[in-house]
């Protein structure tokens, strides 16, 4: 091709706090092409996404635009470009009726100026009806579908004269047949020239309509290709792609009785749907999928956050019924949550009130703190996970991640556990503090521990797991021996090959 | 140190005050004149105790001047009717613990945002009380309820003695009890709290409660001062409460502060009016300088914190 393109970034690099997220990644797009960026949870593709629209900056590389290089690229100026985003959630003014939402990208942002109101309608019929809408404009967002609400996102992105429009996961909430009517939109755009950027997890969404593909790996570009002649597992290879290379400290304990069973636990409102699992006493299960495959759902029914409606909860062969997180507790079970700064820790208190908050009774006699106990077990778990603090009374605030995450998982060792379920356990942690973290989990199940490790990190899952739990549209897709578990096998499991 | 600096600055504040009244205005020290201001602060001190629990796990009640008066009218009621002085105590705790305990529930249970409820009950119990009462006083109370049944001289030794109680165990409370440390952990991360196995629906609802019960029994203590109940008492209390206790540190958005941080708070914003007029400033500015004292304490508290967490991200950006 000798055109010059729409879009291109060469070699971009971006750290966040030490964590290399993309290096050296190039990709271009050129007008009337759908190009498709593929990858795992985490290759790299909402921060390439998040550069090119300006939401953060590249560390090095550059972005130009139809040949012309951009010095610092913002949300304001890629707008100007005519580069939109279109993202799995709209991002629209609910309480705005669709011609004001629409109005609020097209209009100038003059302060005082009459609205001419018949002329927002009339624009907004027009866009919507270019992107084969059928949309009153003078509904309410709120009261719109999903798919109607991506169709005015679509609507405002082709009005404020988009000639890159990037699709992030566009098809997640939409059935069957709403696919099949986004295709069409998007086979018109193409048409008016406009140049896609469609990102998905569904593999045969990205073979029927991309031109080319550009597969990401652990920050970085694996290559790009032209869609004719691709196959699927030609992609899912290219995903992977990786050997093993970290070296975890698994091994095999002998396996006690069943632990933590589940009989078909279904929760309506979390999506958890008919789950059946068991975990015995020393086994470490992962639990995979891709994100809203319903991995974290199950394990705050289990935890009692959102409970369940049906099935059955079963822990060392009794049944618990599980209303509350404290009941939870009571029953044995603990659960480390996946947002460690939100939920994990509660930031502001010391590092010993974070470790006896779920067990307060046993530092406590009679509604009584034993403050000295606290601080002893504190400094016991302090010292057998080596977490770097200042004293136990310091701040959780004050220290750095991956002793924030030990701080917490002490928290859910101080209750004696039976089950422990890890929700994205070395997420964001340093990589000295992962190791310690994989040898502690171990150490955990040699001593007769169930241990669920949710995880998006497939290398992480197949290091740890005795067997791998596939989760898929909220229930359980298929269970996986060690030696069974590859992470093709998975990621095929995981996209419902 | 760092934690306690915001009563370390609102001592010294009070310090500097007493100093200038000492060398300027010593009669400011005289037992009547104390004693009168203790007697005119008893009521915000302890409500602020309780307000202090509300505020701490993460909520705040602006119905406390509607209740004030609401369970002051109650207690000149019973106490006309001839009902033991104990038994308005208990009374009316208990009157101020339901409204307390509603707050609660409409707050932890529908998960309403506090400030609505409780603007929406201040409205509704101050105006259900000018319909009941149509604005007539309670009059001729009893004398034997009357100072608690003790001499005026007797009952400011008596009331001191029963706040310096409640805010001793309750500041005990917070710091030594498990009860204490959860209302600290729902206020400072509900989230976190409720993901530890912390039930915070309910100890939220116990925070408004025992507020409810503490302006029940603030009400009673300051109903004993008068021979009558106005209707419209308690106009305005709900800010003074609020306000002494942000002045003493604890955060407005929860999870920090001590209670001896809100009784330094009352005693600076109590002190200070009076002392503006044995000083010879005019008695219009005392509102002006209270609402700068609550601006500069605010403010005071947000400028090293921002400076701490830029500090904080220098770190993590060079690590």
């Amino acid at each position: 091709m000798t055109q010059i393109p729409l879009l291109s970034a060469s070699r971009i690099t971006k750290s966040y706090a030490g964590v290399r997220a993309l290096s050296g990644v190039s990709f271009d797009l050129y007008e009337a092409e759908v190009h498709a960026l593929v990858g795992e949870n985490g290759a790299g593709k909402s921060t390439l996404i998040k550069v090119m629209t300006g939401a953060v900056a590249a560390d090095s590389g550059t972005l130009s635009v139809a040949g012309q290089p951009v010095a610092a690229m913002s949300p304001a100026t890629s707008r100007a470009l005519g580069i939109a985003a279109i993202y799995q959630q709209p991002a629209l003014f609910p309480h705005l009726t669709v011609a004001e939402n629409i109005a609020f990208s097209l209009e100038a942002r003059v302060p005082w100026r009459r609205i001419d109101w018949s002329r927002r309608r009339r624009e907004a019929r027009d866009l919507l009806a270019r992107v084969g809408a059928d949309i009153d404009a003078d509904r309410l967002v709120a009261s719109l579908s999903m798919p109607e609400q991506q169709l005015v996102e679509i609507a405002k992105a082709i009005g404020s004269a988009a000639r890159v429009l990037i699709m992030d996961e566009p098809t997640a909430s939409l059935s069957g047949p709403e696919v099949e009517r986004l295709f069409e939109v998007v086979a018109r755009l193409k048409s008016e020239k406009v140049g896609i950027i469609y990102i998905s997890h569904r593999l045969e969404e990205i073979l029927s309509i991309a031109d080319r593909v550009t597969v990401l790996r652990d920050g970085t570009t694996v290559g790009t290709q032209a869609r004719d002649g691709l196959q699927r597992s030609t992609l899912i290879n290219l995903m992977i792609g990786r050997e093993l290379s970290a070296i975890f400290p698994k091994r095999t304990v002998a396996l006690g009785e069943v632990a933590l069973e589940l009989r078909r636990v279904t929760c309506r409102s979390a999506g958890v749907q008919n789950v059946s699992l068991e975990i015995r006493s020393g086994e470490i299960v992962g639990l995979a999928g891709l994100v809203g495959s319903g991995r974290t759902e199950l394990a705050q029914t289990v935890f009692g956050l959102t409970p369940a409606d049906s099935g059955e909860v079963l822990v060392h062969g009794s049944p618990v019924e599980v209303r509350s997180p404290s009941g939870a507790i009571d029953a044995g079970i603990g659960y480390l949550p996946e947002d460690r700064k939100q939920h994990g820790v509660v930031p502001e208190m010391a590092v010993d009130q974070n470790v006896s908050l779920a067990n307060l009774g046993f530092v406590s006699r009679a509604g009584l703190l034993d403050r000295a106990r606290e601080r002893r077990q504190a400094q016991g778990y302090v010292d057998q996970l080596r977490i770097k603090t200042a004293s136990v009374g310091s701040e959780v605030e004050s220290l750095s991640g991956g002793n924030q995450q030990k701080v917490a998982l002490a928290r859910w060792l101080a209750i004696g556990p039976k089950v422990l379920i890890l929700d994205e356990p070395t997420q964001g942690v340093d990589v000295g503090s992962k190791s310690e973290i994989h040898a502690l989990m171990q150490q955990l199940a040699e001593r007769g521990l169930a241990v669920l490790m949710i995880s998006s990190e497939l290398p992480e899952i197949l290091g740890m797991s005795d067997r791998v739990a596939v989760m898929r549209g909220g229930t359980i897709a298929g269970v996986l021996s060690r030696e069974d578990a590859t992470q093709e096998r998975v990621l095929a499991m995981a996209l419902g090959h | 140190m760092h934690q306690h600096r915001r009563e370390i600055w609102v001592a010294a504040a009070i310090g500097v005050l007493f100093a200038a009244l000492a060398i300027a205005r010593p009669e400011y020290f005289s037992r009547g004149n104390l004693i009168d201001l203790f007697l005119a602060n008893l009521a915000v001190l302890i409500i602020a105790a309780g307000m202090t629990l509300v505020i701490l796990a993460g909520e705040i009640d602006i119905s406390v001047g509607s209740a004030f008066a609401v369970c002051a009218v109650a207690a000149g009621v019973l106490a006309k009717a001839g009902v033991p002085t104990l038994m308005v105590f208990a009374g009316v705790c208990a009157l101020g613990a339901l409204v307390g305990a509603l707050n609660g529930s409409l707050v932890s249970y529908l998960r309403l945002p506090s400030i609505v409820v409780t603007l929406a009950m201040m409205i509704v119990l101050r105006d259900a009380l000018r319909w009941i009462t149509q604005g007539a006083w309670v009059q001729d109370l009893p004398s034997d309820f009357q100072w608690m049944g003790l001499s005026q001289s007797a009952y400011p030794f008596a009331a001191g003695l029963l706040a310096a109680a409640i805010v001793a165990v309750l500041a005990w409370s917070l710091r030594y009890t498990a009860a204490g440390r959860l209302v600290y952990a729902t206020g400072s991360s509900r989230d976190a709290a409720r993901l530890a196995g912390v039930n915070t629906s309910l100890v939220t609802l116990c925070a408004f409660a025992s507020l409810g019960a503490l302006t029940g029994l603030a009400a009673v203590m300051n109903a004993m001062r008068f021979n009558q109940v106005p209707a419209n008492t308690g106009l305005g209390l709900e800010l003074k409460v609020i306000a002494a206790v942000v002045v003493g540190g604890t955060a407005i958005t929860g999870g920090r502060g001590t209670l001896a941080g809100t009784v330094l708070g009352v005693v600076l914003l109590g002190a200070i009016g009076p002392a503006l007029t044995f000083l010879g400033v005019s008695a219009y500015w005392e509102r002006a300088i209270q609402g700068a004292i609550i601006l500069v304490a605010v403010a005071a508290d947000a400028l090293p914190r921002h400076s701490q967490r830029y500090a904080a991200q220098l770190r993590q950006a060079r690590a």
